[in-house]
């Protein structure tokens, strides 16, 4: 009798205990969740997540070697986007809205940056592709999105983007669309209402989402 | 120190003795009924707030409140009425009768089933306190989606963050409970193969509610540190993404949805072979149903989000295994249609709220096939027709099967029966209220009008304003309802046999009515 009643309480402690551990398991799940969903993305190209800085490999140092060889040579366009994220009291553009160039061809585009705050600013651009799944045959050769940026007040730079896409590129795409969004990169220098006067006095939240096609 | 028997003061004050004995109680009846209480209440809550948005819906432009109350509103109403009146409702049905059922004395975790419940009342009392803080409640919908939820949420969000742990911790142990309760406590000879399908459908859901609370858990925890500990899982500038929030969250919500439902599947299935007089058409189907149902819950949730741009091979897999669940719930239809054929049917208030049930969750069920088709999605995507689609399956799936389960035990949990004229106007006036006000949002919605907008076009001003007139109706079925359980407890229309229902089968129906507070103390003998 009592040796029974032992066993049923063992046997209770073990379904509970294990039980237990599936639910503290699956709540690590779904943080496993997170680089999952990453290498999804990039096998996938969703949400037109690029990849980081690509070597500039030989087809795209010398495209004219590789014309050669391929009869059929593909022109596609590329266009460029940008966007400010909210609040942020930047002038952020493309000084190009589209270019057309040959797979494989490296080209230069530059973008264009202002900061209207009367203080120091440090931003980070993010960039994306669309179609999603274009953005593995984008390839950055350099890239001011690779690391941030920091302009003094007022100050305005131009911006380089050097960059290919890939011969294997699906003949479906002929335009590709290459945009950034430049987000503050701490949120502590929020000139809104941190800086005492902004610059002009008009430049706050109403220039926000400011996007230039 | 041990607290022994005899130090505790002899007489206490009757009043705090009663409300010691709730708080304190491990009797899974007791338990039970806390669980109902509480769930009434929040249904209460929940269909106030619903009052508030159609009352403010009835005419084009503003009247009433603002847009940033509305949006308080409706996001509350979701959390609520999911979490507070569904859920709580189920694992209450769950702890009075599952017991009862297979035979066992109690839960197997009496006083974690204590607990579970009492962190309840904590739960929502965080979660609506939020109402009356600074910057107001949560605004975001139920969905708590990124970044409306984390950098553009009220700072009241935390509350609902910590709000939703405390509700995922009960939920997570209340299917703990259940599931070794099942597994240990069956009376001699009482196979699973021979389990009430009741018994059955909350198994598989405490298995669903333990792999998907979890996660929940961790998408709000995301949230709470992107809010505050610098981390950037749904933020773009540190290199997260919004969209991954979405796939964490309906990981979570689509089995979620199907924890609502399939206890009310069990429910439909106890209550028609009662009043059809016959036993339960292919069992065996219905048990393998249900488990096929909670395993490919696992694998649809990108049906929730056709228009974020996923791949074309996405949106293909997760529209064909969205519409392959429609051939389970299909068997599951079939049976009880089957059981009826040629039954010696009656139709007491149980079982009409089991066919209500099963007609309007079928109607559910098909526009839910219409939202599956992917190109066809891009349309309905966000619109009152999303809005028709879910209240058909839950109202009718969740809540009238819960109607039907507390009509089907009222007598023989309170040993009195309910008024049963009054219970068959109150499901007429259900019917009648419930199909005024969704019907007419599967027209709104192909026609464009999107959700969770405080205004709308004009054109859709009639259909709105009866839609509001069916809300008020249905609003007001539920103190009816109240009365009826209120007055079955006063003594209703005369005592209940042990029996209640001639056509019932089960352990349950050979105990007295009311069942006496410990029953089972000698397994019974199953053959």
């Amino acid at each position: 009798m009592t040796d029974r009643q032992t066993d049923r309480q063992a046997r209770l402690r073990r379904h509970t205990t294990l039980l237990a551990v599936v639910a503290v398991g699956m709540f690590g799940f779904a943080f496993a969740l997170v680089p999952l969903y990453n290498i999804f993305c990039e096998i996938t190209g969703l949400n037109g997540k690029t990849s980081g800085e690509a070597a500039p490999n030989i087809a795209a140092t010398a495209p004219s070697s590789q014309t050669i060889s391929g009869s059929a040579e593909r022109e596609v366009t590329v266009q460029f986007l940008a966007h400010v994220s909210r609040g942020m009291p930047w002038e952020f553009r493309p000084t190009e809205t589209r270019v057309r160039l040959q797979l494989g061809e490296v080209t230069e585009t530059l973008y264009f940056a202002r900061n209207f705050a009367n203080t120091e600013f440090t931003g980070q651009a993010v960039p994306s592709v669309t179609p999603g799944y274009a953005a593995r045959y984008l390839h950055k050769v350099e890239c001011f999105c690779f690391t941030q940026q920091e302009l003094a007040a007022g100050e305005e730079m131009d911006m380089p983007v050097y960059f290919y896409v890939g011969e294997d590129l699906p003949s479906d795409i002929g335009t590709l669309t290459l945009s950034y969004t430049m987000y503050p990169v701490s949120t502590g220098t929020r000139p809104v209402s941190g800086a005492p006067e902004t610059a002009g006095g008009t430049m706050s939240m109403d220039h926000s989402e400011h996007s230039v096609l | 120190m041990i607290a022994h028997a005899d130090t505790i003061p002899p007489a206490r004050h009757p009043l705090i003795a009663w409300i010691l004995r709730w708080i304190l109680t491990t009797n899974h009846k007791e338990i039970g009924t806390l669980y109902l209480c509480l769930s009434f209440a929040m249904f209460i809550v929940g269909g106030a707030m619903a009052m508030v948005f159609r009352l403010e819906l009835a005419q084009p432009g503003l009247q009433y409140v603002g847009a940033d109350f509305y949006n308080q509103m409706v996001t509350l109403h979701g959390l609520v009425m999911v979490f507070g009146a569904v859920m709580p409702a189920f694992v209450g049905l769950a702890n009075w009768m599952v017991p009862l059922m297979i035979g066992a004395p109690d839960m197997a975790l009496p006083r974690l089933n204590n607990f579970s419940f009492w962190i309840l009342p904590f739960a929502f009392f965080m979660l609506l306190s939020s109402l009356f803080m600074q910057g107001g409640a949560p605004n975001f919908g139920w969905t708590l989606y990124a970044p409306l939820s984390t950098t553009y949420g009220p700072p009241s969000t935390d509350y609902l963050i910590f709000g939703v742990h405390l509700m995922g911790i009960s939920s997570i142990l209340g299917a703990i409970n259940i599931i070794v309760t099942i597994f240990n406590l069956r009376a001699p000879g009482m196979t699973l193969m021979k389990m009430p399908l009741f018994v059955w459908t909350w198994l598989i859901t405490a298995f669903l509610l333990i792999m998907v609370m979890p996660v929940l858990a961790g998408a709000v925890t995301m949230m709470l540190t992107d809010r505050h500990f610098g981390t950037s899982f749904f933020s773009a500038a540190g290199g997260g993404d919004p969209v991954m929030f979405q796939h964490v969250f309906w990981f979570f919500g689509h089995p979620e949805v199907y924890i609502m439902i399939l206890p009310g599947f069990g429910v439909a299935s106890q209550i028609i072979p009662t009043f059809a007089r016959k036993k339960l058409f292919g069992y065996h189907s219905m048990v393998y149903a249900t488990a096929s149902i909670a395993i490919l819950s696992f694998v649809v949730w990108g049906h929730h989000m056709f228009t974020t741009g996923m791949p074309l091979v996405a949106e293909l897999f997760f529209m064909y295994m969205t519409m392959l669940i429609a051939v389970p719930t299909g068997v599951k239809v079939f049976n009880w249609v089957a059981t009826m054929w040629r039954g010696s049917m009656t139709y007491e208030t149980p079982m009409l709220f089991a066919l209500g049930f099963v007609v309007m969750f079928t109607i559910g069920g098909f526009s839910g096939l219409m939202l599956a088709i992917a190109p066809a999605d891009f349309q309905y995507h966000d619109t009152f027709f999303v809005v028709a689609h879910l209240h058909y399956v839950l109202y009718p799936g969740a809540i009238f099967a819960m109607m039907a389960a507390v009509y089907y035990w009222l007598p023989k949990w309170t040993g009195n029966m309910y008024n049963e004229r009054l219970g068959k106007i109150h499901f007429w006036s259900a019917v009648f209220g419930l199909n005024l006000t969704f019907f007419p949002m599967h027209f709104t919605g192909l026609g464009g009008m999107p959700r969770r907008i405080v205004d709308y076009a004009l054109p859709y001003a009639d259909l709105n304003m009866v839609s509001s007139v069916g809300a008020g109706i249905l609003g007001l079925t539920q103190f009816l309802f109240l009365y009826i359980v209120v007055d079955a407890i006063r003594g209703g229309t005369g005592k209940a046999t042990g029996q209640v229902w001639d056509g019932a089968e089960g352990l349950e129906w050979t105990l007295p009515s009311p069942a006496p507070l410990h029953s089972f103390h000698k397994p019974p003998q199953v053959d």
